[in-house]
Order: structure tokens, then sequence, then C-alpha cells
């Protein structure tokens, strides 16, 4: 009995310190998270400075800022970067209700998956950059060409991940929702949709990340705005500290939504949060 | 026993498995009567839970059929406690208990009134708020129950609700049962494997043979109401009827090759 309280506090302070171990070992790992980004580009403005890259095609990163700021004040930037999201939102919009939809459908009768999932498969490996010039074709050079690529670069992931996570739902859950008189449409609602949540989550953020390729890829092709066509008309006039504002813009467009979709995800998932 | 409420008609069931027909319920025919707790007892694989999800519509029988005698065109037939985890995980305690009531349209006074006294009569009241990943085994258990509970199904069905539990979660959640069943009478068919649990909570037993599922006997439970699970357990007519019981069990289990069902 005396040993076990004379122990005690040594074994209280070894907790203490396998406690503290990870903390510290993670704010070591942010800072080196943090570090790295910043030692690059103070490696490349030196360089630059210096002349030891060729500043022709890797402008400092000071003059990159630079026309950065110059580009977003002559509000250049912003039209182009707003044209861009436009056809983005829309794209996400077009191509990813009718995923969800489908996919539910799929993943709760067999039939409806029998029928469609082949065509799906088949055409699921198709390069979606193969196919502009046959979207070009159909849609003409307009809007709607560009809307088309994002909405199936949206279409094939969350059809795919939301018919695969309704099929991964326990069966009690729709006995349940059969014992307790929940209709179809009930049955989607309150068990099919919530229950692949997580899996239909995973699909629109590969999806939008797809769009975001796919949009990028289609405004350098016959558009007159967005940040894809910045950056190849910075290509054909030589300007290569616009294409480099345009790649970042790009980047950080890409950054903030995956932030959004993460915090969506957080809020409409708060069952799992801690799982 | 007053009026039927709930009757089995000849009863059967047959799977193909690999062309070979598999008999899991072999002509069934009993009644329960309104108001009656009645458990079925047998041996793993003997069709108690197929025999369940007939009656309660989830699985059609291969012939025969199951009546359920309706006192009120707006009460649904029967709610079923499920084995295992059955309530749902992104939906909140309250929303569970909420859902059979919700579903079936009832106003949300009505819902508030009905699912409030029942968490609260589930000990759950606290826990309104809190999701399934935030509760232990039995008190997810007490959700499915106050589900059950709270649509007010004319038979309620509770397939082996308590099997998964600890000892002592079981005795508490056996009495917590049956306080709650003593306030609503409803007609109950419960399964399980336990004989402790079939003479604690049932007034009449049936024993399923792991023949052919077919019962093999029926045991009135003599105990008077309200019980009390401690004293029952203590008393020497429940360690009779408990030996009778497992006698009669005994026999099942020990029979050679014995068909089985999942």
């Amino acid at each position: 009995m005396s040993l076990d309280l004379s122990e005690a506090p040594v074994a209280e302070l070894a907790a203490q310190s396998a406690k503290r171990r990870p903390v510290d070992s993670a704010t070591y790992d942010r800072l080196l998270g943090i570090g790295s980004p910043i030692l690059l580009f103070a490696v490349w403005e030196l360089a630059a400075q210096l002349h030891w890259i060729d500043v022709r095609f890797f402008p400092a990163p000071s003059s990159i800022f630079g026309e950065f700021v110059r580009l977003g004040s002559s509000g250049e930037l912003a039209s182009n970067a707003w044209s861009s999201i436009q056809r983005l939102a829309f794209g996400i919009v077009i191509g990813g209700i009718p995923a969800l939809v489908i996919g539910l459908a799929m993943g709760l009768y067999r039939p409806i998956n029998a029928a469609l999932d082949p065509l799906i498969a088949a055409t699921y490996p198709i390069p979606k950059s193969a196919i502009l010039p046959l979207i070009l074709l159909i849609f003409g050079l307009g809007e709607s060409s560009k809307i088309a690529m994002v909405a199936i670069g949206m279409f094939y992931p969350v059809v795919i991940n939301t018919a695969v996570g309704v099929r991964q739902i326990d069966r009690i859950y729709f006995d349940v929702g059969k014992n307790f008189g929940a209709n179809r449409w009930n049955t989607f609602r309150t068990i099919a949709f919530p229950g692949a949540l997580p899996f239909i989550m995973t699909g629109v953020k590969l999806g939008v990340g797809l769009g975001l390729i796919l949009i990028a890829i289609a405004e350098m092709v016959g558009a007159k705005s967005g940040l894809g066509y910045m950056i190849w008309n910075a290509w054909q006039i030589f300007a290569v500290k616009t294409m480099y504002v345009g790649i970042v813009s790009i980047a950080i467009i890409g950054f903030l939504l995956t932030v959004l979709l993460n915090e969506i995800e957080r809020r409409l998932i708060p069952a799992r949060s801690d799982r | 026993m007053s009026s039927i409420k709930i009757r089995f008609e000849h009863i059967e069931k047959t799977f193909r498995l690999r062309d070979r027909d598999f008999t899991a319920l072999g002509d069934i025919s009993f009644e329960v009567g309104s108001g009656e707790f009645f458990v079925i007892v047998g041996p793993s694989g003997c069709g108690k839970t197929t025999l369940l999800r007939i009656a309660a519509g989830l699985e059609q029988p291969t012939t025969g059929r199951v009546t359920i005698e309706r006192s009120a065109s707006t009460r649904p037939e029967n709610a079923m406690v499920f084995q295992g985890d059955s309530i749902f995980p992104w939906m909140t305690v309250w929303e569970n208990a909420a859902y059979g009531l919700r579903m079936r349209g009832a106003d949300d006074a009505h819902v508030r009134d009905v699912v409030g006294h029942y968490l609260d009569r589930t000990g759950l009241a606290k826990f309104a708020n809190a999701y399934p990943h935030q509760l232990s085994g039995g008190m997810k258990q007490r959700v499915s129950i106050a589900r059950a509970f709270a649509c007010d199904p004319e038979v309620l069905f509770m397939d082996e609700p308590f099997s998964a539990l600890d000892e002592q979660n079981r005795t508490i959640l056996q009495e917590e049962l049956l306080r709650i069943w003593d306030e609503t009478k409803k007609t109950v068919i419960f399964i399980t494997h336990s004989v402790d649990e079939a003479v604690t909570l049932g007034d009449r037993i049936m024993i399923m043979s792991a023949d052919c599922g077919r019962p093999k006997v029926f045991v009135d439970v003599p105990f008077a109401r309200p019980r009390s699970v401690f004293a029952l357990r203590s008393s020497p007519e429940y360690g009779r009827l408990f030996g009778d019981i497992w006698g009669y069990l005994r026999d099942e289990i020990k029979l050679p090759g014995a068909a089985r069902a999942s």
C-alpha cells in the first residue's frame, strides 16, 4: 500500500511527459510546414536576385507579387478570376446534382445500377481533357462548353462515390426505415443520403478538384476571359509574370475551396467528427 | 388472456441453398393475446428471428399468414426493437426516438410530448442532443426502445434486444422495460436465447425446437405483476421454472446435426 502511494507521483510525472511530447512534436511539424515554403521562396528570391536562374522563366517571387498587385488593382485579375469561379460554380451544380440523384438511385435500386453501372464504368476512364474538342463542337465556343467540362469532371466522382456510399450502409437501417413506415422519399432523405454523406463529400472534393483542372484547360481554348485564358494569353505574348499570377490565383482558389468543403463536411457530419 | 391480438397461421419458410431446400420454419401456428408479454426461446438458428421478421412484414413467409387485430387505423401495426445497433448514427437521440412518429407525419406538439415522455422514462432526457457514438451500448438500446414505444404500435416486437449487453446492464434494462411495459400494457413478442430473461419478462414462453423451427412447448409464467427482477430471481418458484425450461432446451441443443440458419 505504502509502495503504491510513493510511486503514484512518479507515474503521474511519466504520464505528463508522455502527454507533452506529442504536443511538442505537433508544434514542430507545424513550424516545418510553414518554414519549408518560406525557405523555398527565400532561396528562389535570392537565386533570382543574383541571376543564378534565368529570370525570364523564373521571375523573382517579389516581382510576381508586384505583378499580382498591378493586375489586381487594374481589375483584370478579379474579372478573370470571377469568370472562372462562375463557370466552376455552375458546372459543380449542373454536374453534381444529377450525379447525386443518379448515385442514390443506383445505390438503392439494383435494376438502375445494373443498367447504368456498365455505362459509367466504360466512359469513366476517358480522359476528360480528350473530349474538349467534342464538347466545343456540341456546345460552341461560349460559356456553355466551359460549364459542361466542369460538370463532366464533377459528375463521375460524385456519382460513383454516392452509389458506393449508399451500398455500404448497413442493411439494418433500411429495415428500420421500412419497419417505421418511411416512404421512398423519406428513405432517400433520412437513410440513403445521410448514410452515404461521408462518401458523397469525398466525391464532391474529388469532383471540384477535377473541375478546377478542366476549367483551366477549357479556358485556354477559345475563351476570352478566365484564369485559364489569362495564362494562355500570357504565354502567347510571353508575359511570364502574368502567367505565374494566373497559376498562383488558381492555386489560391483551389485552396480556399478545399477549406470551404472541409468546413461544410465538418458541419454536415457532426456525428462522426471524433470517430 | 383476453382477446387475441396476433395470430400466426401455418407459417412456413423455406430457403433455397445451392439447389437444396432448407426449411427454416415449419408450419407454425399460435396466438398471442392482447396485452400479453410473449417470449420465444430457442437455440441459435432455430428461426426465431425469421419468424419475427415475417410478423413485422420485413420478410415474406413461403406459406401461411400473420394477422394483427387493429384497434385504430392511425396506429402502426408493429414496431421492432432490433438486435444490435439499429439507431441512426447520423441522428441525435431525440431525432432517433422521434423517427417513427415523424415518418407517420405526427404533428410537432404530439412528437414533443411523446418523445419527451419516453426519453424521460428511459433516462435519456439529458442526452437528447447527443449522437449515438457518444452513448454506451445500453444507452443505444434505450433509444431503440424509446423509438418503438413512442410510435405506439399495436404490437411491439423485440429481437434479442439485450443480447449484446453485459450482465449488469441487461438486468437494469430488463427492469426498466418491465416498468415501461407495466404503464402501457402493450402486446409484446420478445425473442431471446436467455432462459433467465424469458422467465423474468414473460407471461407465456414458447420454446422452439432446433429441428425445422417448430414450437416445442408453451410454458405459462405464473408470477404476478408488477414484477421486480431482483425479488423474482431469489424466489424458489423462479428456480423451478428455470430448471424446467432449461430441460426442454437441453434436448434441442444436443440434437446431432441440427440444421442451422443464420
